[in-house]
């Protein structure tokens, strides 16, 4: 019984965690909250549909067990290269002004959110399909052509491609899956491959696969990340401008593009994270807006610029919810006084038990304002 | 803030005015009354703008969820109006509760039957609870971006709260208002929807007044001072959790108020003024209208709103992708808004961009400008 509460509070926990580590990296380098996070996240989800559709053609069939593997890596691009473009065009302007950015990244998400209901995914894949190469294109060439007074032109004639690419690939998948010609703002369901259903017995309780699959993709993002950040020269520099943006630049540590690439992780990430939700039901335009308040309070619980406490959040926050919301406590306790008793039968719901977490949140706060894992530091703004 | 080209004559004030309250006047006989509805909506919406522009635009707080104080005000109302017009259901109880077996009213809607007890809680109740989490969130210290995720949970927590009571306040179907009774007629008659319009409309207007009285003298300067750099008030020897929590708290009622006033117009309160976009809404007006304007709050909230239903009826998918633009545009073309705007530079910048006007030289321009002889000369 406590190993099958703990086993869907870590499984809850996954999907937050991976949602709100991107969320956590992005906010402890710039200050900036993503209100578009929960629909990179939808973006990840759409990627896993249009993928498994993908599979389904004829020429892929044989592969069609593997297409979850598969739609990590694609989710993890789509939403890494649209968060690219959101820093390059929108957030970069913002800098210094997080309130502002809060409320413009709103406004992406809108769009976003019209976007995947206005538009044939077909058309959407190809347009994300002409980002990535109008985006990557131009760094392939070597520093020589770079530096040529031509590199100009070369950029443009590579978006050129890159628009052309993005129609025809568009229209081929458009004349191939019929399901992805026509814009429909229905939810549309993802099916896990064979190998993913049914469960698995461990000391005699039985676990849902697709809850397992999730746990270890969480695993292996966190892991990734944490290598990452700790390992690569990259990740130093990204630790570095957490630490003391100012300093870093002045040391000649690029933080523009350290910017772009946090937040293209972090983006990333969302994505999938979206693979994740597609996994537990059905997938709808809004479906961001479901995981991002949860997010949120991972970030708030676990303070800045430190994984281990977004990692004890969300996976406190995940047994927290399934405890209370599953009414646990009184199959545990099941002999506790009547006042105590009834209090949480009335908070046994999902959406009470976010209700109650909450106000337990807010009462943490209280005692520990910045969080689990603060940061130390003599600011006056801290 | 002051109108640097066109500053207003007493005269001219006193003109504007009498056109105001003129068409306050008529407006029932000139528009139709689906019309007058919305416009009387919108300007109840105006009052909620106000309090998002004492809150953000003065004191730089970014609430959003401004949609719980309102959606109070909103339940406040119509709990009051549902109690006294159910002497013809079971148990004296209004119907809804006959849908869930209940049979006794629950305990906190006794004090409800109360007309005067009723229209002090359609704004003091929202204060309170505003004032409570203000100040719990405030004594932290916790501000910027923290503060506004925070508020957007708690709008959620309230959100799940009241959808998921269907035996306490009827849930997701929220409280219809439009058929209950008030002083012997239909609450949705064309007459008391007449008398609601005017009565908005001076509301608006008294709130104007009220939050330009907030805002003058020193508390406004305080107010201000929190905004553009917090601890140099803290040093000073002010206590910013005080004010901060006090504007808060004001900027709640406000939204109870206006949560009222538009619940008894548009006839039905229910969780959905509860959501996540609509408390985002709000900012939006007053950013589009000039944040630390207060009049361009109200005329945000007005003119955004008649043009949401204006293109939401000739082209209902294109809303969102506008509304989205502007949140982007807004923010970052036009930081000021409108009205800050026109009120600062920028009519005169953009006439010097023109060619239209010779542009002045500055202080800074004229020491580039050296500079770069000096550059050349060597």
């Amino acid at each position: 019984m406590l190993l099958d509460s703990l086993f869907n509070g870590v499984a809850i926990g996954s999907v937050l965690l991976v949602a709100a580590l991107g969320l956590a990296i992005v906010f402890g380098l710039m200050g900036v909250i993503n209100l578009a996070h929960g629909e990179l996240m939808m973006l990840g989800a759409y990627t896993t549909y249009v993928t498994q559709l993908i599979f389904k053609l004829p020429l892929l069939k044989p592969y069609y067990n593997a297409y979850v593997i598969v739609s990590i890596f694609f989710a993890f691009i789509v939403s890494g290269v649209v968060g690219i473009l959101l820093e390059k065009t929108v957030i970069r302007k913002l800098y210094g002004s997080p309130l502002e950015t809060l409320l413009a990244t709103w406004g992406v998400s809108l769009i976003l959110q019209q976007f995947v209901r206005s538009v044939p995914l077909a058309y959407g894949t190809g347009l994300v399909i002409s980002l990535i190469i109008g985006l990557f294109l131009p760094a392939v060439f070597s520093s020589k052509v770079k530096e040529s007074i031509n590199f100009k032109y070369v950029k443009f004639s590579s978006w050129i491609f890159a628009a052309l690419v993005g129609v025809l690939s568009g229209n081929l998948i458009s004349s191939s899956v019929s399901k992805l010609s026509r814009a429909s703002a229905r939810n549309v369901d993802v099916t896990a491959p064979a190998w993913m259903r049914g469960q698995v017995e461990i000391l005699g309780t039985a676990f849902p696969k697709t809850r397992l699959m999730i746990i270890i993709i969480t695993l292996i993002s966190v892991i990734a990340i944490t290598l990452f950040l700790n390992q690569s020269a990259w990740g130093m520099r990204i630790r570095a401008v957490t630490q003391n943006r100012e300093m870093s630049d002045c040391l000649g540590i690029s933080t523009e593009k350290v910017d772009i690439l946090t937040f293209g992780i972090g983006s990333g990430l969302a994505g999938v994270a979206g693979v994740a939700v597609s996994l537990l039901g059905s997938v709808g335009p809004n479906v961001g807006g479901n995981y991002i308040v949860g997010c949120f309070m991972v970030v708030v619980l676990g303070g800045v610029g430190n994984l281990l406490g977004t990692i004890f959040a969300s996976f406190g926050i995940g047994i927290m919810t399934d405890l209370i919301g599953a009414g646990r406590l009184l199959s545990i306790w099941p002999d506790m006084p009547l006042p105590l008793s009834n209090t949480i039968n009335f908070f046994a719901t999902t959406s009470m038990a976010r209700v109650m977490i909450f106000a337990l949140i807010v009462i943490f706060l209280q005692f520990k304002p910045t969080g689990l894992f603060p940061q130390k530091g003599r600011m006056v703004e801290s | 803030m002051e109108f640097k080209d066109l500053k207003l004559s007493k005269k001219t004030t006193f003109v504007i005015w009498v056109l105001i309250i003129a068409f306050i006047i008529a407006a029932p006989s000139i528009l139709p009354v689906f019309r007058l509805n919305l416009l009387g909506r919108y300007l109840s919406l105006a009052i909620v703008a106000l309090g998002v522009d004492l809150i953000w635009g003065f004191t730089g707080l970014l609430s959003l969820g401004q949609g719980i104080f309102f959606a109070l005000g909103g339940y406040c109302a119509a709990m009051y109006l549902q109690i006294t017009s159910s002497s013809e259901f079971p148990n004296n109880i209004p119907e809804f509760f006959g849908l869930y077996g209940v049979d006794n009213l629950p305990f906190f809607w006794e004090p409800f039957r109360s007309p005067i007890f009723s229209l002090f809680a359609i704004w003091v109740i929202p204060a309170l609870v505003a004032g409570i989490l203000g100040f719990l969130v405030f004594r932290n210290r916790i501000k910027g971006v923290y503060f506004s995720i925070l508020t957007q949970a708690a709008l959620l927590v309230f959100f799940n709260f009241f959808n998921g009571q269907q035996k306490l306040i009827n849930g997701t179907n929220g409280l219809k208002t439009d058929v209950t009774q008030l002083f012997g007629q239909m609450v949705g008659s064309e007459s008391i929807q007449r008398m609601f319009f005017w009565f908005t409309a001076i509301l608006v207007i008294a709130a104007w007044f009220f939050s330009k009285w907030v805002v003058k003298g020193r508390f406004g300067n305080i107010l201000i001072g929190i905004r553009d750099d917090e601890p140099r008030v803290r040093f000073t020897g002010y206590n910013p959790v005080l004010f901060k929590t006090i504007i808060f708290s004001i900027a709640g009622g406000l939204a109870g108020i206006s949560g009222a006033l538009y619940t008894v117009q548009s006839g039905i309160v229910s969780p959905q003024f509860m959501t996540v976009p609509f408390s985002i809404e709000m900012v939006i007006w007053v950013a589009v209208g000039g944040r630390g304007t207060l009049l361009g709050a109200i005329l945000g909230a007005v003119l955004i709103n008649y043009a949401k239903s204006l293109v939401s009826e000739a082209l209902p998918a294109s809303w969102m992708f506008i509304q989205g633009g502007l949140f982007i545009f807004v923010v970052t073309a036009l930081p000021e808004g409108v009205l800050g705007w026109v009120q600062g530079e920028g009519p005169r910048n953009l006439l010097q961009r023109l060619g239209l006007k010779r542009k002045i030289e500055t202080y800074p321009s004229l020491e580039i400008k050296n500079e770069r002889e000096v550059l050349k000369n060597e």
